[in-house]
């Protein structure tokens, strides 16, 4: 692991950034020939399991704080596979400055490559104010499985400000963009009866594969709060709300898993 | 873009025959699950709406009356609306405002989107060209897309819990420095996106709103479309 950019800015906070580049390592499996990070971010390697590689996060330090800027890139490259979990929540917090902290992740996925995205939940503390954003590049028969998770407030404490906005994009057309906003300081109406409900959880499973192509899955309700639909496109995105993480995650494991089935039968 | 023009009231009005008062915009899903109950939940609901759907509709709106490439608007359009109910309706909205606008302001650009889109294009997008034919810019535009975002789902209130239409009548007007600040974002948003691509609209985005757009769809019953 090299160190790459840690520039603790006088009075705005941490940068840092981290990536990952998956490729064909010519014997059927996927090789990480870079995988670096920085800060908050140490990557560490778990057992492959056959041809995919795997990389798990491990949170090094209290982040994003306010101010902070931090970046996670991953390049899946064309044939190969990647999983990439984290080991914990990850916690927006206050900083000293009430300035916004940052958290950008931008994913590339080549022909035939495969990336699995299933980090665990983030969550907004009271106070904090984090802007995050997650862009998946697509190429047309990249595979792609990505979880995002938004919990409001650590147990009984109210919600932070996120904004959060998630865009894929395959073979160079837009397939999803949805930005959400959430808490104390975000535009009015959003614990409201259209947005929330008063629900302290969201959550987002987004599965792209070319099998969709011909075989759109079909528009499924998961519950009174959580819906599977078919993308304008290969792809289907599953929006689930709920009164807490724990919740959130069995709906979202149970349509993973249904999504799983599907693809496996491609 | 910013002279005062009649045709943005015959545009916006409720009247105007383009199909909308047969949506509520999730009001009635909404209702039935006790989310809406009364004035004040009809307000958040509708403040939540105008600053996640309405805002996405009034920055495309605005792009399309700016002029930048509706085929283009439209694929991000789709890619706004995840839920497919929502897709397929506001495809039937703008299929239907096309009609309508045909007849009242005759455009070139409107009949190459309706060719190059038979079953309809995403309702903002045409809304935007419309706007456009009857000489109307950008902020005009993203005004009867955010205005519309709000009106349908207080008009629809009135019949589903008998609210009093003084009192949703007293909602919009609350809401109406929102509307200002929605459709001032969202002009600004395509005149960005002129220079940075589609990607700076706005994509704002309400999952309960896309959620319950599933379920709704699949009642027997029900008095309104969306």
């Amino acid at each position: 692991m090299t160190v790459t950019e840690t520039a603790p800015t006088p009075g705005a906070g941490l940068r840092a950034a981290a990536r990952i580049v998956a490729a064909p390592d010519g014997r059927g499996g996927t090789a990480l020939p870079v995988l670096e990070g920085a800060g908050p971010f140490a990557l560490r390697r778990p057992r492959s399991y056959g041809h995919e590689a795997r990389v798990a996060l491990v949170g090094a330090m209290s982040a994003p704080l306010g101010g902070d800027r931090l970046a996670l890139t991953a390049d899946v490259g064309a044939g190969a596979a990647l999983c990439f979990t984290t080991t914990a929540a990850t916690i927006a917090l206050p900083g000293r400055t009430g300035a916004p902290a940052t958290y950008d992740t931008r994913l590339t996925v080549g022909d035939g490559g495969s990336l699995r995205w299933l980090p665990e939940p983030l969550i907004s503390a009271r106070g904090s104010d984090l802007r995050q954003s997650t862009r998946a590049d697509l190429a047309a028969t990249a595979c792609l499985v990505l979880r995002e998770e938004q919990v409001l407030g650590r147990a009984g404490e109210t919600t932070g400000r996120l904004t959060t906005r998630l865009t894929v994009r395959r073979a160079g057309r837009p397939l999803l963009d949805q930005e959400l906003a959430y808490g104390p300081g975000a535009p009015g109406g959003w614990d409201g009866g259209a947005v929330l409900g008063g629900h302290r959880a969201a959550g987002q499973l987004v599965v792209v594969h070319p099998g969709f192509e011909g075989s759109p899955v079909a528009p499924r309700v998961l519950g009174p709060l959580a819906a599977l639909a078919p993308l304008a496109g290969p792809g289907a995105v599953v929006s689930v709300v709920a009164p807490d993480a724990l919740a959130l995650r069995r709906l979202l494991d149970s349509a993973l898993s249904q999504l799983n089935a599907v693809i496996r039968a491609f | 873009m910013s002279t005062l023009s009649a045709a943005l009231l015959v545009l916006a009005d409720g009247r105007f025959p383009a199909g909308g008062h047969a949506h509520s915009g999730g009001a009635e899903a909404a209702v039935k699950a006790g989310r809406i109950t009364d004035g004040a939940s009809l307000e958040s609901f509708c403040r939540g709406r105008l600053h996640t759907a309405g805002l996405t509709a009034a920055g495309l709106a605005a792009a399309a009356a700016a002029g930048l490439d509706p085929l283009g608007l439209d694929a991000a359009a789709d890619a706004r609306t995840p839920s497919p109910a929502l897709r397929a309706a506001a495809r039937r909205l703008g299929r239907q405002l096309t009609r309508a606008a045909r007849a009242a302001w005759p455009s070139p650009d409107l009949d190459a989107l309706a060719a190059a889109r038979p079953r309809g294009a995403h309702q903002p997008v045409v809304l935007g060209l419309v706007a456009r034919a009857a000489g109307l810019g950008p902020l005009a535009a993203a005004y009867a897309a955010a205005y519309e975002a709000v009106s349908g789902p207080a008009t629809a209130v009135v019949r589903l819990l008998s609210l009093d239409p003084f009192e949703a009548t007293a909602v919009l007007a609350r809401l109406a420095p929102e509307m200002d600040d929605v459709a001032a974002r969202a002009a600004e948003a395509a005149l960005r996106a002129f220079d940075e691509g589609l990607d700076a609209l706005p994509a704002g985005s309400a999952p309960l709103l896309d959620i319950t757009a599933e379920q709704h769809a699949a009642w027997p019953v029900r008095l309104f479309a969306t």
